[in-house]
């Protein structure tokens, strides 16, 4: 196994030829304010992170990634565009597998820049591919942009759409959702005896909690409205089944997604942008004939990123967390921006085990 | 040495478990005053009697500072991550039941299950600008429970007792707590969610995986188990 020293150096070697490539070296702080962090991963994080807390600031949190004080940072007071680059310790609860290290080093790198997406997803993937270098390593590659404008473009409510949108990242309640909203699913019975009755706010029970009569009435509405619905239709549902079954190679994925973009013309801008993408990475010299595309990579663990998502994997090593991941986040930084937005891709990449599958290879 | 076996200290459960032991054989009592927290085995040789609080007993059984212990199937995994690889059941006692489930206000005529709950909550943070709360002391349990349901827009607020009168209090919107008649919820005026049911949960004999058996140990707790039968 590489000792600490061993993971420093090449941390510091890996953040140099970032730095090389352009970024500057940024260092936030390691506690982090939680509430920021539960706003934005939800309960969750608090099986992911640690907390800490003192009676004048509240709950902290050890930093769990970088990617989100580089954002606030960069919002704060960051010129355009910028990269930057950074390595230290982040740290993760582990409950259930106690091979998993609960601290490590990540060293990542950041790009903000308006004016060509497609350039620079190319440019942080291929830097990447290039720190990797000789190692035994799967590129998976996903664009979470696709299903968002799959989803966005249906034909349906907007209360249905926001429904889809919010569980998006939740592949197992998305699928109920949706088989629901397209009628394959029926209404519960509870839900149809409450609709059927002649006052469905009767109850004998009080009134007690912080919500109130007005909210539980606009539920109501809500849920009649959404009876009143039509169910998305096949040809939609269709298309969004091969959508969330796409597994090819990147020329081929793109080619059956333009076809699955006749059933669903609303993701023809986000392929588009996928196909400038492709040529992007061609340009730098990636090897997309080779390059593997998933629809739905990138679902069930990257929750902040909504377009373009990457991760490298040991091919030999199944039980290994991924080596790298990254994506492009730009909705984060609307989130985080106060009314500013700039579009924005990074990742992380996770020296100790690189060289613990070097080792191995000796 | 002697096996060590853990017995919550207090009231009805320490008594029954008395009894369940008593019907194998196994005599249990305080010794000395009833203040006292030191206990007496009789009827089988080389077994000690370790009086404690029954939430500590799991802690006790992952330390291996007991071999036995006698508590809940609710704190052993909500207090041991991987509880099985820490401890065995070895036989539920047959007491104690209680059901963790999810509670919301009986007045919530629009929320039934889990669905509801979700769609509830995304509604709430929208309206009052923070997440929808949820007391409990079972932190661990009930949000994988909630992860795996797919309810998002929750938090959990951390309630060691009186749980139920915490949505009353609108300290909590709705609750994860432990019933055994439903009795306080009612009268609390929450409802148990049809699909809310966490875990059911009995008194229950554990022992230790990780706690060192030598020879003294290793047949005493042959012989418990031959009783047990």
């Amino acid at each position: 196994m590489p000792n600490r020293s061993q993971i420093q150096a090449r941390a510091a070697m890996m953040r140099v030829r970032f730095e090389a490539a352009g970024a500057q070296v940024v260092d936030p702080p390691l506690l982090q304010s939680a509430e920021t962090l539960l706003d934005l991963y939800g309960e969750d994080i608090r099986a992911r992170a640690y907390v800490t807390s003192d009676a004048l600031r509240g709950e902290q949190m050890l930093r769990p990634d970088f990617t989100l004080p580089v954002v606030q940072m960069h919002m704060r007071d960051g010129a355009e565009p910028a990269r930057y680059t950074y390595s230290g310790e982040v740290f993760r609860r582990q409950e259930h597998d106690p091979d998993r290290a609960n601290e490590y080093i990540q060293v990542g790198y950041e790009v903000f820049d308006r004016d060509d997406p497609a350039g620079a997803d190319a440019e942080v993937f291929s830097l990447f591919a290039l720190q990797l270098r000789g190692l035994p390593l799967r590129a998976a590659t996903g664009d979470i942009g696709i299903l968002t404008a799959a989803v966005q473009g249906l034909r349906t409510s907007d209360q249905r759409k926001a429904a889809l949108m919010r569980h998006l990242w939740r592949p197992r309640r998305f699928r109920a959702l949706l088989d629901r909203f397209a009628g394959r699913k029926p209404e519960p019975d509870h839900r149809a005896a409450l609709l059927a009755a002649a006052d469905p706010m009767a109850c004998d029970a009080p009134m007690i909690g912080k919500r109130r009569p007005a909210e539980i009435a606009a539920r109501i509405d809500a849920l009649r409205a959404d009876r009143d619905t039509p169910p998305i239709s096949d040809t939609e549902m269709a298309g969004l089944d091969s959508l969330l079954g796409v597994r090819e190679t990147m020329p081929y994925a793109l080619e059956h997604l333009r076809d699955i973009a006749v059933d669903l013309p609303q993701i023809t801008p986000a392929l588009d942008r996928l196909e400038a993408r492709i040529a992007a990475l061609q340009a730098r010299g990636v090897d997309v004939g080779k390059l593997d595309f998933e629809a739905s990579y990138g679902r069930t663990s990257m929750e902040y990123y909504d377009g373009f998502v990457f991760g490298f994997y040991a091919e030999r090593r199944p039980d290994l967390p991924p080596i790298a991941t990254g994506g492009r986040y730009d909705a984060l930084t609307r989130r985080l921006g106060n009314g500013a937005e700039i579009p924005a891709v990074g990742g992380v990449l996770r020296p100790d085990l690189m060289l613990e599958i070097e080792e191995a290879g000796q | 040495m002697t096996l060590k076996l853990g017995v919550p200290s207090k009231g009805r459960l320490m008594e029954k478990t008395f009894a369940w032991f008593a019907r194998h054989g196994i005599e249990l009592s305080r010794a000395g005053s009833d203040r006292e927290y030191a206990g007496k085995v009789d009827g089988i040789e080389d077994v000690s009697l370790i009086l404690l609080s029954a939430g500590e007993i799991p802690r006790e059984l992952a330390a291996g500072r007991i071999h036995l212990g006698v508590t809940g199937t609710d704190l052993v995994h909500e207090k041991l991550p991987r509880w099985e690889q820490q401890v065995e059941e070895i036989a539920p006692l047959g007491f104690g039941q209680a059901d963790l489930v999810i509670a919301v206000p009986a007045c919530w005529v629009d929320v039934e299950t889990l669905d509801d709950l979700d769609a509830a909550a995304a509604a709430f943070r929208a309206t009052h600008g923070h997440r929808l709360r949820i007391a409990t002391k079972y932190h661990r349990l009930v949000r994988e429970f909630l992860t795996d349901s797919g309810v998002a827009d929750y938090t959990l607020v951390d309630s060691q007792g009186a749980t139920e009168g915490t949505v009353m209090n609108e300290t909590a919107e709705a609750i994860a707590d432990i019933t055994s008649t439903g009795e306080t919820l009612r009268a609390n005026h929450l409802k148990i969610l049809s699909d809310g049911l966490i875990l059911q949960s009995q008194a229950t004999l554990w022992r230790s995986r990780v706690a060192e058996y030598g020879a003294a140990e290793k047949a005493a707790l042959a012989e418990v188990m031959r009783r047990l039968g």
